[in-house]
Order: C-alpha cells, then structure tokens, then sequence
C-alpha cells in the first residue's frame, strides 16, 4: 500500500509542474522559443539575472522555433498569459505588428550596435546574425564568394526548407535581395548543389557535421562554437561578396501583459549589458549592444561581411510568397 | 423436461422446425444427416441463436431472456472444451466458479470428481499434454460439477476411437443416471443412439421429429433416415 | 452443419468501453481538427500545389507500403519455420528500427547509406563516386527500413496463428511446399496482408521529417510539409485543416480498400502445439532463408550499429539532465502503454460486433494514423486553452497523444488474434458463464498474452521515442529525452545528442523487450 502510494507520489511529481512551492511573488511570463529556454541557452542565466533584482519569478513557456511562437501566441489571442513574447525575427514581426497584441516598449534611445538602424517602437531587437554558408577548412579549399560561385562549383551544399525554418526563409530572402529578378535563375543553378533540403536546422547541422555534404546553411557566428566550445577551429562562414542576409531577433510586450510593470522591466533588462554579455556564448549570435568588455575571445575571427542585406518587415512580407514560388518551381522541376 | 414450442430457426438460407417435448431425466438421441440441422438445434438451445419465432422451454419456463452461460444446461462441443492455458484441473473448476474464485473445499471437491472420472494425478497438466480421452474426461469432471439438470453433447467424442468412444458414452450414461439429468446426444452414427439413447429424435428434410424408441425407430426407418442410413 | 452462429448479444466490452474509446479516438483526430476549422473560421479548398503534394505523399505511401509487405513476407516466413539460437533475440533485435525517433533513424540510415557513409566510402576505395539517395528513392528506402520490421512481425504473428496441428496435416497429406504456399499461408496472407499494407501506407502518409530529410528538395513536398506551411509560413490554420481533412479522406479510402480486400482465415483452434513446417527441411530451403534473414538483419541492424558507434564515445559525458528526462520518459511510456492497451482492448471487442458499427470501431481505431501531429497538437490546444494552463498540461497530453497514437498498431497487432479467440472459445465461455472481467482475466488476456506483450512494447517505445506535441504545449521545465535530444542537436552539440541516441535507442529498445518477452514466454 505504502509502495504504491509512493510511487503514485513519483509519478505525479514527474508529470505535473513543480508548481508546488507556494510563493506570492508576481510571475512574469515570457514565451520564447525551446533553445534560448533550454539548459544549452541563455535561458537560465538571464531568468537568474533578472530575478535577482526584479523581486518576481521568471517563467519560460516554450515554443519550437520563432514561427511557432507567434503562432501559438496568435492562436492565445488577447487571453494570451504571456507579458513578454522573446524570440520572434524580423520576418515574423509585420505578422506580429499586424496582430495587433503588442504594445510599445517605451525605451527611449537605445544604442544598438547592429548593422542596421533600429527605431521600432515595439520590437526590442536582443541579438542578431547573419546567415552564411559553414564548411570544413580542411575539405574545401576553393571556397566560393558568391552565390554565382557556388552555383558553379561542383561543391555540395545542404539547406533549410523555407517553409519550417527561419534559416530556410533567411536564404530564401537573401537570393532575393542580392539578385532581385533573377533570384529564380541562381535557385535553377543551385539545384544540382543541393544535397537535401532539411525541416530545420538541426537536421540540416547534424547532416553536416556527419559529412553528407560540403557546406550548409547557418550563421557566421557558427565557426565560433566550435572554436570557443570544442577548441575546433576547422569550421568557417564563406563570405559571400554580395552581402550576407541578416536576422535580428526581437522581444516585444503583450499588450494585454498582467504584469506590465514587469514586462517593462525586463525589456529593458533585455538590452542591459548584463543580458547582452549572455548571448553569444549561449545563443551563439551577436548581442544587440556589444558589452563594454567587447567580445568573447573567437569572435574576433569571424568573417565579417562587407554588406548586410534586409528587407524591412512590411517588404519581407510582401515578397516571400514570390520569392518561395520561385525556388519551388526551380527545385521542383 | 424440454419443449420446443413451434420452434422455427434460420441460419442464412437454411430453414429449421420443431415442435416437440424431450421428457427427462435419461438420455435422447438427435440424429440426422451431416447438415441436416442437428447442431443448429443444439446451438437454438444453449442460446447461440435466436429462434425466428417459438419458444424454448425448461420445466415450462421459457428461456429466451437467458444468457447460454445462465442456462439450466451444459453444452459440450465437437472441439474447444478445453481453455489450452489452463490446466486440466481450472479447466474442470470453471465448472463451479466462472471466475475461478473456489473455496478449499469446492477445490476438494474439483480433485474429487477428477478422480472419480479416472483423472487422478493428471490434474496440473495442460490439455496439449492429455490424450484425447483425457480430454474428454477433463470437460465430463466439469460437467459434473456444473451439475445443470440439462447436458447437450455435440458429437463430443467423434475424434475418439471406437473403444474409447464407447468408454465415454457409458460414462455419460452413468453420470445422466446419477445425477437425473437429462441429455440430447448429437450424432451421426446411429449406434451411439442404440448403445446409450432410449429413445431418439430425427432430423431430416428441414424438420426435428418428436422423440421416439430408438429400437422402433431404426428397426423401422422412416424414408429419410433410410437415405441416411443407406439401407 | 459447421455453423457458426449469430451471438444472441455482443460482449459486454463491447458495448460500453469500445464506444467510449471510439469517441475518445475520434475527438483527438476529428474533434481537434473541427477546433482548428471552427478557430480559423474558414478553409479554402485544396489548391494545385496542394494536389501535388497529396500525389507525391500517396505515391511513396503506396511504394513504401508495398515494398516493405513484400520484403516482410519471405523474411517473415524464414523466422516462421525455423529455429536456432538467438532466434528470439533477432526477431526483437529486428523490431528496433520502428522504435527509433525519426531523425535518430534518418542519421542511422545515411551513416550506412548516406553520401559519406559506409557504402559510399567503400565505393570510394574503388575509385566511384558516393551513393545518392537523397530523392523518392531514399524516403521509400528509409521507410522501409522503418516499417519492414513492422511488417515482419504482423506478418509473423498470421503464421503463428495458423495452428501446428494443420501444417501436421499438410505433412501427412503428403503437401510439398507448393502446396502449403497454396492452401495454408497464402490464405493466411490474404487475411493479413491488406491489415498490415494498410498500417504502413498510412504511417508514411504523415511522413515529416524522414519524407523531407531525405526528400531532397520541394519535390517531396508531403502533405504534412503543406500543413507544417500553413501554420508556420502562411499563419493560415483554415488551410491547414482543410490538408488535416484531406488526410483523414485519404485515410479513410485506404481503410476501405484494405477492408474490402480483406478475407478472414478461418482456420480455427489449435493445441498450442509448437510450429514446425515439415515440408521445407531440405537443405537449399534452409540455405534459402539464412541468406535471406542475414540480408534482413543487415538491412535493418547495420543503422542501428552505426548510431550506436557514433553515440558510444560521449556516452559517459553525456548532460546529467538527460538522466532526469529519460527517468520522465519512462514512466510516460508506461502510462501510454498501459492507457493504449485499454483504448485497444475495448476497441477489439467493439470490433468484434458484426456489421457497420464492428467496422467503425475498427476504423476509429486506425484514425489516429492519418491524424496530422500537428493539427491534433493544435486542436488539442485550442480545445484545452480555455479551460486549462496548457503548459502544466503538457506531459499528461503527451502521455494521451502518444497513447493514441500507437492504438493503430496495436490493434492491428491485437484485433486478428481477438478474433481467433472468440471463435474458437467465444461459444465455451458463454456456455460456462464466463463474461465480463472474467473472460477478460481468464480468457482473453491469457490467451492474447503474446500480442499484448508484443502491442505493449510498440506502445511504450513508440511513446519513448516521440517527440509527440510536448513541443506545442511548451514546458520548458520537464522535457521529455527525446526532446532533450533535439535540444542538444538544436545547441550545436551534437556529440552529446548522439549519445542521447543511444540512450533514447536503449530505452526504447529496453522497454519493447521487456514487454515482449514477457508476451513470447507464453510459449515457456
């Protein structure tokens, strides 16, 4: 009897929330999306951080990816208990404006020290990046720098589907924005690069890793894992002479937040050098406001881009559904 | 005592009548062609099939509300008397407990009618490790307990030999004359009727006669059952 | 007259809990779809590019099917008629690929079949160039490899169940293996293969990752893909349940083929005499099924020591936290499987009713096949956010979903063998008064022990390995290890995921064994 009783106990441990310790301060709710909650993120560092001055409980609830965060958020609608929404990027943000469930942060001036100007008056930008081809310095020697290049190299590449996968849209836009009309072109070219095209970027990194192909879609701030995690430095972005396409994550509060105060709060801490010193070494991406102390060591080797590409929120928009019919016709064959 | 009461049975094309009383206790035989319907009337009795119309009756109570399980009656099959999970001696205690959930001294009585049915010491053997008397004599033990004033027999023992056949014809005989019940015995080999069956029903052309003498009946077939019988 | 005649009334089991787990199955699938129709308050019909991704997904269904019953029958029938050691170890060994969590699979298969695998660099040795399966051919080849297992054991539990006592019978009639092929197992066939077609097309028909991994570009645009896009690309749920609903038709029309093709076997009871087929003992038989149970075993056992190797090193480094998930798993496996089984059992004896309303519980029994994760997690959502924190509802959900989800395979694995045992003893229990829970207790389970066990462990390694809809519901405090695993692949460290591989792979594989041999010890 006593047996059972305990294990019934385990059990109901195991699946319910530990929401058990009764504490009456004020929770703040941020959904954002698994990898920044996770162990791996900066999830727990910045929980920490913030909870540390804000006299609240920090908690995460999670989505898969950024696209899915806005969608669960929009299916919550205006019942939504989220204060603050962290992790949604600029492709995903007209869809977030158009919501209509965020309000304005109130920051004031902020010195961003991103690629481009930053003057939304909801989005709160926290990292950023840009998407580049990584490959294996000791297996690929004539390493292209341009898309045209690479279309021409017998170099096989593996890539993200655009339609489940930030990275996927990312390179989606950045053929756009670098060849305009004759996007559909380079796609055609590309075809008999590409390997597979993968759900997500995990896939489409593990298959990399394992050797299925030369080079795949990620960050130029990929290498840096290696080197500052692994001590490999073996792995580098190609830079690509037409720019790099660029993504900035943002952060932004629930018009409808219980916790308002809170929310505001966080937002800022968000762009405090605390919170910011967090991100590349957990995100693996630029913070939005280079800390005082600069970079981690690592970085400094990454290739940095002579020209970022982006098309503004509303644009991106407007042209991915074109952009995606092009590649779909041109990979489809 | 066994009334069918203008019973009429259907099974797909097949059209099956009877209006008739089996006076009880003692042994009946049902014989007929292969096909002609013997089991079909056995099955309307144990509550397998519902009659399309008629009644089936046990001491004058109609039994149509009655789940086979609830029956007066114990039906033995041609085969499939026996769970082949269990062993011989929950196959025979099923017979007082569906459940299986038998006092000490109903188990005493389970080890008693085994042996007294010549089962002594093959009580915890599973049926694939029994011969086919064996077997046989497992399902009687639980007939016996189950103790139902009715006992149908659905040429049970055709896959036995012919000595044995006959050992275990006998003993249904003794157990019937024992415990006053009453027993309709399929077969299609009308010396199991003469050898134990006082009196026998025919089934021919669609039709379950009354009970007659065994004796007169084969002394003197009726057309159908001489095309039967080949005489 | 061998009749075999209407029950006056149907189980008990059957009316009560087989509607009650009809109607739980069917408001999991439809009733979570409707939600996202009635959410999204409009669907727009299918469009072109929707046509051709359900071409595309029916095309590699239908040939991922049809390859894998293919191979499953000869390879089925060697493990039928002969006996050595490790026979049983290889039959379970066997079934580990179905278990695997789809990406574990896919990276399995391209570490032997990839374009730097195993293959690919012996190839290389000799001067040629890598394989290329990237395309339909390597989404059917990894289908196969997923379900070949499947099919293999469906398969051969329909030659267990033809009783010892006719293959005797075969023997003494004097019966060369034509005969038998003829008279016994291909009518056996006709009974089974049409089930287990069935199951496979309708697995791959929600194909995600494996169909789009290996699919190598748009053109393996699945049906699943196009619902993935509506949420996530086009944020338009209508769409994406206007594809759920296409899926569930789909589903629906191939059930009915598979139904209307269907033969029952009729092959009645036997003793529990242990199987031997004496007519293939000749040497080149015996020759012929070792080539062909060792080309099996390297098929679908070479990926797996492939993951295992590439998992073994990190093995001792692997993140403490996994010990914790993979400890939440496993008592979530157990519930699913315990809750599929019931789901099952009630199902099956619903199913044993004759008529419309037996198929239809055979049918809500299959639905949750065709039901895409995605609109069921979403649905599921929607339905529970009112009345619910959906977040703390996260693992009990999963543990639901993920019970739901293998009532398919279960019940193909289950209802044939309920089927048997009620012809051949439904008539003695009724006789002896044996209903209910009882002939549940005494009757059915005992005499089921072998496919339950067998059902029991696909349940609770099929929920191991799920990913399931813990994702949607978003608890970030209580993962589960198979989304451990994708976290640790989604933070770059992919040596610590590989070893989460083999433990995911360990625990599948522990759990289906466990309740397997205690299923197959029926023979003990």
């Amino acid at each position: 009897m006593m047996k059972s009783h305990v294990s019934t106990l385990m059990i109901a441990g195991l699946l319910t929330a530990t929401s058990a310790v009764a504490e009456e301060k004020p929770v703040l709710t941020v959904h954002t999306y698994d990898s920044f909650a996770s162990e791996w993120g900066p999830g727990p560092a910045v929980e920490k951080g913030f909870e540390a001055t804000c006299g609240c409980d920090l908690k995460y609830v999670t989505a898969g990816d950024g696209a899915a965060l806005l969608s669960r958020v929009i299916m919550e609608g205006g019942r939504t208990k989220a204060d603050v929404v962290l992790g949604l990027d600029m492709n995903l943000m007209a869809q977030a404006a158009e919501s209509g469930l965020f309000t304005d942060h109130g920051l004031g001036d902020v010195k961003y020290t991103m690629p481009v100007a930053w003057d939304d008056p909801v989005f709160v930008p926290f990292d950023w990046g840009y998407f580049a081809f990584v490959y294996d310095k000791t297996k690929v020697k004539d390493v292209p720098t341009d898309f045209k290049a690479l279309a021409a190299s017998p170099l096989k590449i593996i890539i993200e589907d655009p339609r489940s996968s930030t990275p996927g849209l990312g390179l989606l836009l950045w053929v756009k924005s670098a060849y305009g009309a004759g996007a559909a072109q380079i796609w055609k070219d590309l075809a008999d690069n590409i390997v597979t095209v993968t759900p997500g970027w995990s896939e489409a990194y593990g298959l990399f890793l394992k050797g299925e192909a030369d080079m795949v879609l990620s960050y130029t701030t990929s290498p840096a894992y290696h080197l500052i995690a692994e001590k490999d430095d073996t792995k580098a972005a190609a830079p690509f002479t037409e720019g790099h396409y660029l993504q900035v994550e943002v952060a932004a509060k629930v018009a409808s937040a219980r916790e308002g105060d809170l929310a505001d709060r966080f937002l800022a801490y968000v762009t405090s050098p605390e919170f910011q010193a967090v991100i590349p070494e957990t995100n693996w991406m630029y913070p939005a406001i280079t800390p005082a102390s600069g970079l981690p060591d690592g970085f400094q080797s990454l290739v940095a881009p002579a020209k970022a590409l982006v098309y503004p929120a509303g644009e991106a928009k407007k042209i991915r559904d074109e952009a995606l019919g092009e590649w779909q016709a041109a990979l489809g064959r | 005592m066994l009334t069918l009461d203008h019973l009429s049975l259907t099974l797909g094309a097949f059209r099956l009548e009877a209006d008739l009383t089996v006076p009880g206790p003692g042994v009946t035989a049902i014989i007929g062609a292969s096909g002609s319907g013997k089991s079909t009337l056995l099955a309307a009795i144990a509550g397998f099939l519902a009659p399309v119309s008629g009644r089936i009756l046990w001491n004058g109570q109609d039994m149509a509300t009655l789940a086979p399980g609830d029956r007066p009656l114990t039906m033995l099959f041609q085969d499939q008397n026996l769970f082949p999970h269990l062993s011989a001696r929950k196959n025979v205690a099923l017979g007082l407990s569906p459940a299986l959930r038998l006092t000490a001294a109903e188990w005493a009585r389970v080890d008693e009618a085994m042996a007294r049915i010549g089962l002594g010491g093959l009580e915890n053997r599973l049926p694939a490790q029994l011969s086919g008397g064996q077997q046989a004599r497992v399902a009687l033990a639980r007939v016996l307990l189950r103790a139902r004033p009715l006992l149908l027999l659905d040429e049970t023992f055709g896959g036995l030999g012919p000595a044995l056949k006959e050992e275990m014809l006998d003993l249904v005989a003794r157990l019937s004359a024992e415990t006053a019940a009453t027993v309709l015995l399929v077969s299609h080999d009308p010396d199991d009727a003469r050898r134990i069956a006082p009196q026998t029903i025919l089934v021919a052309d669609g039709q379950a006669q009354p009970p007659v003498a065994t004796a007169d009946l084969l002394a003197n077939p009726p057309p159908g059952l001489r095309r039967y019988l080949g005489t | 007259m061998a009749s075999r005649a209407r029950p006056l009334r149907p189980g008990v089991w059957g009316v009560g809990g087989g509607w009650v787990a009809a109607a739980a199955l069917l408001l999991l699938t439809l009733g979570t779809t409707a939600a996202v129709l009635w959410r999204a308050g409009a669907a727009p019909l299918p469009g072109a590019a929707d046509w051709v991704a359900v071409r595309f997904t029916v095309m590699q269904a239908a040939a991922s099917a049809a390859i894998s019953a293919a191979l499953a029958i000869p390879v089925a029938r060697a493990l039928a008629r002969r006996s050595f050691p490790g026979r049983g170890l290889l039959i379970s060994l066997m079934g580990a690929p179905f278990l695997l969590p789809g990406i574990v699979a896919v990276i399995g298969i391209l570490h032997v079949f990839g374009r730097s695998g195993w293959i690919s660099q012996l190839l290389g040795r000799f001067g040629l160039p890598p394989l290329e399966i990237y395309g339909p051919v390597g989404v059917v080849l990894a289908h196969v490899f997923f379900n070949l297992p499947l099919a293999v054991r469906l398969i051969l539990q329909g030659w267990r169940d033809i009783p010892a006592e006719r293959f005797r019978l075969a023997a003494s009639l004097g019966f060369r293996s034509r005969d038998i092929n003829r008279l016994l197992e291909w009518p056996m066939l006709r009974a089974i293969l049409p089930g287990v077609v069935l199951a496979i097309f309708l697995i791959c028909l929600t194909s995600f990752v494996v169909a789009l991994t290996l699919g190598g570009g748009p053109r393996a645009t699945t049906v699943e893909l196009a619902i993935y896009q509506a949420f996530r690309f086009d944020f338009d749920p209508g769409h994406a349940a206007m594809l759920g609903v296409v899926q569930f038709a789909l589903c629906l029309g191939a059930t009915l083929v598979a139904l209307w093709v269907t033969a029952p076997t009729g092959f009645g009871a036997g003793l529990d005499r242990p199987l031997r087929v004496w007519a293939a003992s000749g040497p080149l038989a015996r020759l012929v099924d070792a080539a062909i149970l060792a080309a099996a075993a390297a098929f679908l056992l070479a990926p797996l020591l492939a993951v295992l190797l590439a998992g073994l090193p990190a093995l001792t480094r692997i993140p403490a936290s996994l010990g914790q998930a993979a400890l939440r798993s496993v008592v979530m496996a157990g519930l699913s499987a315990s809750m599929t089984l019931g789901l099952t059992l009630a199902l099956a004896h619903a199913a044993l009713s004759r008529g419309l309303a037996g198929r239809l519980a055979e049918a809500a029994g299959m639905l949750t096949l065709a039901a895409s994760p995605l609109v069921m997690g979403t649905g599921l959502f929607l339905l529970l956010y009112p009345i619910m924190d959906p977040t703390s509802a996260a693992l009990p959900v999963t543990v639901v979903v993920n019970a739901a989800m293998a009532v398919p395979f279960s019940l193909r694995v289950l209802l044939p063998s309920l089927r048997e045992v009620d012809a051949d003893y439904g008539r003695l229990s009724e006789s002896l008064g044996i209903r209910g829970w009882t002939r549940l207790r005494l009757v059915t389970l005992p005499r089921l022990r072998r496919p339950i066990g067998f059902a029991a462990g696909l349940a609770a390694a099929l929920a191991m390995g799920d990913l399931g809809v813990i994702a949607l519901f978003g608890n970030p405090d209580q993962p589960t290890l198979p989304l451990e695993v994708f976290r640790l692949m989604g933070a770059y460290r992919t040596e610590a995921a590989a070893a989460g591989a083999v433990l995911l792979l360990a625990l599948s594989f522990g759990l289906f064994w466990i309740c397997d041999t205690w299923g197959r010890n029926a023979d003990a």
